[in-house]
């Protein structure tokens, strides 16, 4: 039975690249196309629309901009959308479109989670069914969940122009690159994939939550407590409990799938329950499955296509494609190997096959890996199962794809661009290494590009190292830890590696609701998601100055197999020299203890 | 100045050991070595692990003094190697530039108050001498400084700045009429106008050059660095951030230590790029030192770096592809004649012709026929010397009774058309054909008569240099392209472009011209060399991005250009272009070696410092290290030697093999790159079993 498993999986995962692959190719060249000003098909829909706008809001629709402006704008933009859910969430008492009456956020949790959804990290701290209005979903939540990805995309679009353009000095217009990628291609998208959800049963409503009557009722066990709440305890020192009978259940409701379409589409994750895509109301069947899996890559992927369409080589394109392809199939190998073999304690215990502890049985194993580590790879950190459940090194692998910068397809626009940072960072040695001064794409990378590519791609690997450090040498940090030991050291380490990283997914077991985790992660957000961004945009106003250098024979030629193992190799040793300490304190030697025995 | 000497010295010159030795202690000083950030670094957890060792030794507490102590030494040994490797490539460009500082002494000039050699003149030191000011020089004066000769014409020796010791001839107008201060005139008189004030001459700008005193690191190495500072500061974050780790985990099992400082140490400084930061310095000096010994001059390393990245090269034909005569390749006999008579008579005829042509159809008689010059009386012959009324030239040989026997002359084609007409006989309308081939491939046909018989023609033509086909294709071969630039007719021009293989030419090129062309490349993105020696080539030098002159070259020339080639030798270009790239090469493969490496060291240094905590992680220790001391030491001892062991390779450069960019690639990636994941495992293991048998 496990090898009919094994090899539907295996079709599964099949089937989903080389569908993945074909939106990549027509995704991409659309998108080349929207940005690049050319007609689509939806022009005649939305170009009135997009005109209205630009003479509503008073931008000129052919004012380029240089990038210093051109991260002016993208900063208060940003800015003011953090102000604006801040307030939002700290006051959502007062609003109406709360039928459950919730009241405000504290202060760090409103800051943390208003940081989160612009920063498109989606890290969670509260539970949405059980804090967050509906007003705050739909208002605050989801339409951050538009903006913060297009804020990712404009800037990658902003650096391929960058690579693009010749002994120029701007590098485009971020109203315009904003406006385009939601209406052009997020809303569109959006709103189809949500007609396709409800038809697989995600819920869309604005009732107040339900109550249930159970079909078969069930009890639970409750302390019994004194007058001043304290357990009350019989002789031997044994909690007394009492019996609870429960006869119903409070189903939350919501406007659940027009967040979820765009959940996973801008790589956001931020679910509209505490359970994420595992909750059967945010993703019900396996072909809901499916489709929120491809939601997630299709735009990172189609990024790969869309540069090599702008730059004028679609294999330059494809390499990268290549690359990302080949590290998250690798991901998918190792995490599925070690989930398939489960875990040896629970099966000395007689508990056979695989590890599906914390898993939705509806997904299987196949569909739980391709999500774990497809959401991991990108900057979603949307879930469908339990990563605390992983296995040891089933567990690393969600952290390691973040470790690594988030470049294995990546987040909307900020995957794309950290890999062109290392690309850069690849290209410099490798040029150096045939003897000539490195170029990309016909730009020559010097000392500027080289400093920006640098901080691009390390300052997401500093903030988790030092905030790591920080947390585990104060007794608030090390307090929130569930579980101490390895386990543990993997909880910290993944809640910095999500964050700093603009993930969002949580690995459990770590209780991040309180002033320590919400400022600290709020930070590490905030520079994660800003410095790099910042560099990126600084490289790109470099490079667009720079004169186009031909190619030649002696030019290191960077859509061949040997450029993209070089790359594959460049983004592996980074990441391990950094996290080696690190990973195998935490689930490495977690995997061997397992294996011990002990 | 004994270049051959010099060269024949090697590396390990024990002089200029002990010189560099004694250099790299100085250098250990922070405010030099501040210059080199990385091995500052390492400098600095170097005197933090001495505190500790000294610690140790009065507390008396936590790890062994004598495991502080030797990672310590360790530490301070790999800042000294890598000071060594710096100093010591500085050693023989220094060794040189004292040399030259000798000829530098302060000269006395013979200053005139008026620009003529017989004119009254006063004695002045070198160092009161201006710009503009007129000297006069006589044989066995040395020049005072930099400068053009305005009247006269002398043999210069100019050993002290070439290290050539045959003289050269220098003198006023055209192209070689710079002279360099320091130099020794041998025979003649000259008057001179200084080009320079003291301290800005040629031999001043070489002696600051090869000092190194105002190397400047290239924009590349500077980014380079910036790739090195970055990881030794994220390296210096994972130590930093493995003690809490470590802490932490300690306490949660509940057994174990933290690790130490001294292992947090030994750590950060065996994951720092050391290997290539200690090197860097010295690839970047020891290939200007490989150029100079090659007698090229680069007056920045911006420049040879830019020669790596050349894709167009113009290059002169004159002297560069050609050797700028005409010459005999070949004998096309008349109907009725043999190519033995033809080449006999040719040679006959060329017996008394000094010119390069005439010579060159003896030469190749003699070589393609084995006809020996023969060796003619007055009495047996007569030469008829080239007139230019006939336009011909030949020899008549006499019979012993003084009769004619043989009456052989050689010239133009018309000219010799008329003299068998006139003789009575003809032109033959068969060698039409052959005259006209060889006047479309851009050759002169050379025509030679006996008598009214025309015998045959001789084909003339400027013969392009051996060797220098294979260079263009293996310049071709690595996404070079030449272009050749002539003044001659677009005809002869696309014929010696053929026969050379260069992928374009300019031909009828003036100065103007020149200068377009390299204007249209660069616009076009590539990167232009050029060699010349002009004054009309200044320009064009200018404005190239690798500008090389020759040393004969006018002052302006030298002036235009970036790299300077004492031998005046126009294919140096071709070796400036791979020291170039060499230099890229070595720091690219070093930097992808040294970061490779840390692989290994993780290996070694993680499982011995966390096996406390966790016994299990042990399995990491893939080496079968004996116990967890040798482990880190044995990687700390690896991580030092690896740099002496590297100097060579860092003073000679990595081999350079011209094939396509992917090739070469794939090549180092193995080499260097598989190469440096390999090496260390191999290296830890070795010195642990050494640090066994001695312990």
């Amino acid at each position: 039975m496990q090898n009919t498993e094994l090899f539907l999986d295996i079709l599964q995962i099949l089937v989903f690249f080389s569908l993945l692959t074909l939106v990549a190719k027509f995704l991409g060249r659309y998108m080349a196309r929207v940005y690049q000003g050319e007609r689509t098909m939806l022009s005649p829909v939305f170009a009135p629309l997009e005109n209205g706008i630009y003479r509503v809001t008073g931008i000129d629709k052919n004012a380029e901009m240089n990038w210093k402006q051109y991260a002016v704008a993208m900063l208060i933009f940003n800015c003011l959308g953090m102000i604006v859910l801040f307030a939002l969430l700290l006051l959502q008492g007062h609003f109406p479109l709360n039928p459950q009456k919730f009241s405000g956020f504290s202060w760090h949790l409103a800051l943390n989670t208003a940081v989160s959804f612009t920063t498109n990290t989606n890290w969670q701290a509260y539970s949405g069914e059980s804090s967050a209005t509906y007003l705050s979903q739909v208002l605050g939540l989801a339409v951050q969940n538009f903006l913060s990805a297009a804020t990712g995309m404009a800037i990658v679009i902003a650096f391929i122009r960058g690579l693009a353009r010749r002994t120029s000095e701007t590098i485009g217009n971020f109203w315009l690159d904003l406006t385009r990628t939601v209406l052009y291609i997020l809303f569109p998208i959006a709103v189809v994939a949500a007609v396709v959800l409800v038809s697989q049963g995600v819920i869309q409503n604005f009732s107040g939550y339900k109550n249930v009557s159970l079909l078969q009722s069930t009890s639970y066990e409750k302390p019994k407590l004194d007058a001043d709440n304290n357990p009350i305890k019989d002789i031997n020192g044994n909690q007394i409990t009492v019996k609870i009978p429960v006869k119903e259940q409070r189903l939350p409701m919501g406007p659940v799938a027009s967040q979820e379409a765009i959940k996973e589409l801008g790589t956001n994750g931020g679910g509209f329950f505490n359970a994420n895509s595992a909750h059967p109301y945010e993703n019900p069947t396996p072909f809901s499955n499916f489709l929120e899996i491809l939601l997630i890559l299709s735009i990172p992927a189609g990024l790969t296509y869309a540069l090599g369409r702008m730059v004028g080589s679609s294999r330059q394109g494809w390499a990268l494609y290549a690359v990302m392809l080949f590290l998250l199939v690798l991901a998918i190998g190792v995490q599925y190997w070690a989930e398939y073999n489960g875990n040896p304690l629970v099966q000395k215990i007689g508990v056979h096959g695989y590890n599906m502890e914390g898993k939705e049985v509806r997904f299987g194993l196949g569909g739980t890996v391709l999500f774990s580590t497809s959401t991991t790879a990108t900057s979603c950190g949307a879930v469908n199962a339990m990563h605390d459940s992983l296995t040891p090194l089933g567990g690393m692998i969600p952290l390691v794809l973040m470790l690594l910068g988030e470049v294995v397809f990546g987040g909307v626009g900020s995957g794309l661009y950290t890999m062109l940072a290392f690309v850069v960072i690849a290209v410099f040695v490798a040029g150096l290494m045939i003897g000539r001064t490195p170029e990309y794409l016909g730009k020559k990378i010097e000392v500027t590009e080289m400093w920006m590519s640098v901080i691009t791609v390390l300052t997401a690997g500093v903030v988790v190292l030092l905030f790591v450090a920080i947390a585990l040498i104060t007794p608030t940090g090390v307090s929130s830890i569930a579980n101490p030991g390895p386990h543990g050291l993997s909880e910290v380490l993944y809640a910095f590696a999500s964050t700093a990283n603009n993930n969002g997914s949580a690995f459990g077991g770590l209780n991040a609701n309180t002033v320590f985790y919400n400022l600290m992660t709020a930070l590490a957000m905030l520079i994660g998601r800003f410095i790099p961004a910042l560099a990126i945009l600084a490289m790109s106003g470099s490079l667009v100055k720079k004169k186009y250098v031909p190619p030649s024979v002696g030019t290191l030629p960077t859509d061949q197999i040997p450029f993209i193992i070089w790359l594959v190799v460049v983004v592996l040793i980074v990441g391990a020299l950094t996290f080696f300490p690190a990973l195998a304190l935490g689930p490495f030697v977690e995997h061997l203890i397992m294996q011990g025995g002990i | 100045m004994a270049t051959s000497k010099e060269k024949s010295k090697g590396i390990y010159d024990p002089k200029l050991l002990r010189t560099a030795l004694m250099d790299s202690f100085k250098k250990l000083d922070p405010r030099s070595l501040w210059r080199n950030p990385v091995m500052l670094s390492v400098e600095i957890m170097s005197v933090i692990t001495t505190i500790n060792f000294f610690i140790n030794m009065i507390v008396g507490k936590g790890e062994p003094a004598w495991f502080t102590g030797t990672v310590s030494t360790w530490l301070w040994l790999t800042v000294i190697f890598a000071t060594f490797a710096e100093s010591l490539a500085e050693g023989r460009g220094r060794a040189r530039a004292d040399s030259m500082k000798k000829t530098q002494k302060e000269i006395i000039a013979k200053k005139l108050k008026k620009p003529e050699p017989g004119g009254e003149y006063e004695l002045v030191p070198s160092t009161k001498l201006r710009k503009g000011d007129i000297i006069l020089v006589e044989a066995n004066d040395l020049i005072a400084s930099d400068g053009e000769v305005i009247t006269g014409a002398a043999l210069v020796n100019e050993a002290a700045v070439t290290g050539e010791s045959a003289p050269v001839v220098r003198e006023s107008g055209g192209d070689r009429s710079a002279v360099t201060g320091g130099t020794k005139v041998i025979a003649n008189r000259i008057v001179v106008r200084i080009t320079a004030n003291p301290g800005e001459t040629f031999l001043d700008r070489m002696i600051s050059l090869v000092e190194g005193a105002k190397r400047r690191k290239t924009p590349n190495e500077i980014a380079l660095e910036v790739l090195l500072i970055a990881l030794t500061i994220v390296f210096f974050l994972v130590v930093l951030n493995l003690k809490p780790l470590s802490l932490y985990s300690a306490k949660a099992v509940g057994q174990g230590h933290p690790v130490t400082l001294t292992v947090l140490v030994a750590l950060f400084v065996c994951l720092a790029p050391t290997t290539i930061a200690a090197l860097l310095p010295a690839i970047g000096i020891a290939g200007m030192d490989r150029l100079f010994q090659k007698n090229v001059i680069a007056l920045s390393g911006r420049a040879i770096e830019a020669a790596g990245d050349v894709n167009v090269l113009l290059l002169d034909k004159t002297g560069t592809i050609t050797f700028g005569n005409r010459m005999a390749t070949e004998f096309i006999p008349a109907p009725m004649f043999t190519t033995d008579h033809l080449a006999e008579a040719a040679q006959l005829a060329s017996l008394a012709d000094e010119t390069p042509e005439g010579r060159s159809i003896v030469v190749l008689a003699k070589e393609k026929f084995g006809l020996r010059a023969q060796s003619l009386t007055d009495s047996q012959a007569r030469f008829m010397p080239f007139s230019v009324l006939t336009r011909m030239s030949g020899i008549d040989v006499l019979d012993p009774d003084g009769s004619v026997s043989l009456s052989v002359r050689k010239g133009a084609v018309d000219a010799i058309r008329s003299y068998v007409e006139a003789n009575g006989g003809s032109f033959p309308a068969q060698l039409n054909e052959s005259v006209d081939a060889i006047s479309r491939s851009g050759g002169t046909p050379l025509a030679v008569a006996d008598g009214q018989f025309v015998l045959g023609i001789v084909h003339l033509k400027d013969v392009v240099k051996g060797g220098i086909k294979e260079r263009f294709a293996e310049l071709r071969s690595i996404g070079i392209k030449t272009v050749m630039i002539t003044g001659d007719n677009p005809l002869t021009a696309a014929a010696i472009a053929a026969e050379a293989k260069v992928d374009d030419f300019l031909a009828q090129a003036k100065p103007e011209d020149k200068l377009k062309l390299i204007r249209e490349y660069q616009q076009q993105g590539y990167m232009v060399a050029m060699t010349g020696d002009g004054t009309n080539d200044a320009p064009a030098l200018a404005q190239a991005d690798v500008a090389v002159a020759m040393n004969t070259g006018t002052q302006p020339a030298r002036e235009a250009a970036n790299i300077i080639d004492l031998d005046s030798n126009p294919t140096k270009l071709l070796d400036i272009v791979e020291i170039g790239k060499q230099i890229l090469m070595t720091r690219g493969n070093l930097t992808t070696f040294s970061i490779a490496n840390d692989v290994a060291k993780y290996f070694a240094i993680i499982p011995a410092a966390l096996c406390t905590i966790y016994p299990q992680l042990l399995v990491l220790n893939i080496m079968h290290l004996s116990n967890p001391y040798s482990a880190i030491l044995s990687a700390v001892i690896f991580n030092a030697i690896i740099i002496p062991l590297l100097v060579p390779l860092a003073l000679k450069g990595t081999r350079y093999r011209p094939m396509p960019a992917e090739k070469l690639l794939i090549h180092n990636l193995f080499v260097y790159g598989l190469g440096g994941i390999l090496a260390p495992f191999v290296g830890i293991k070795l010195l642990d079993l050494l640090i066994n048998v001695l312990i």
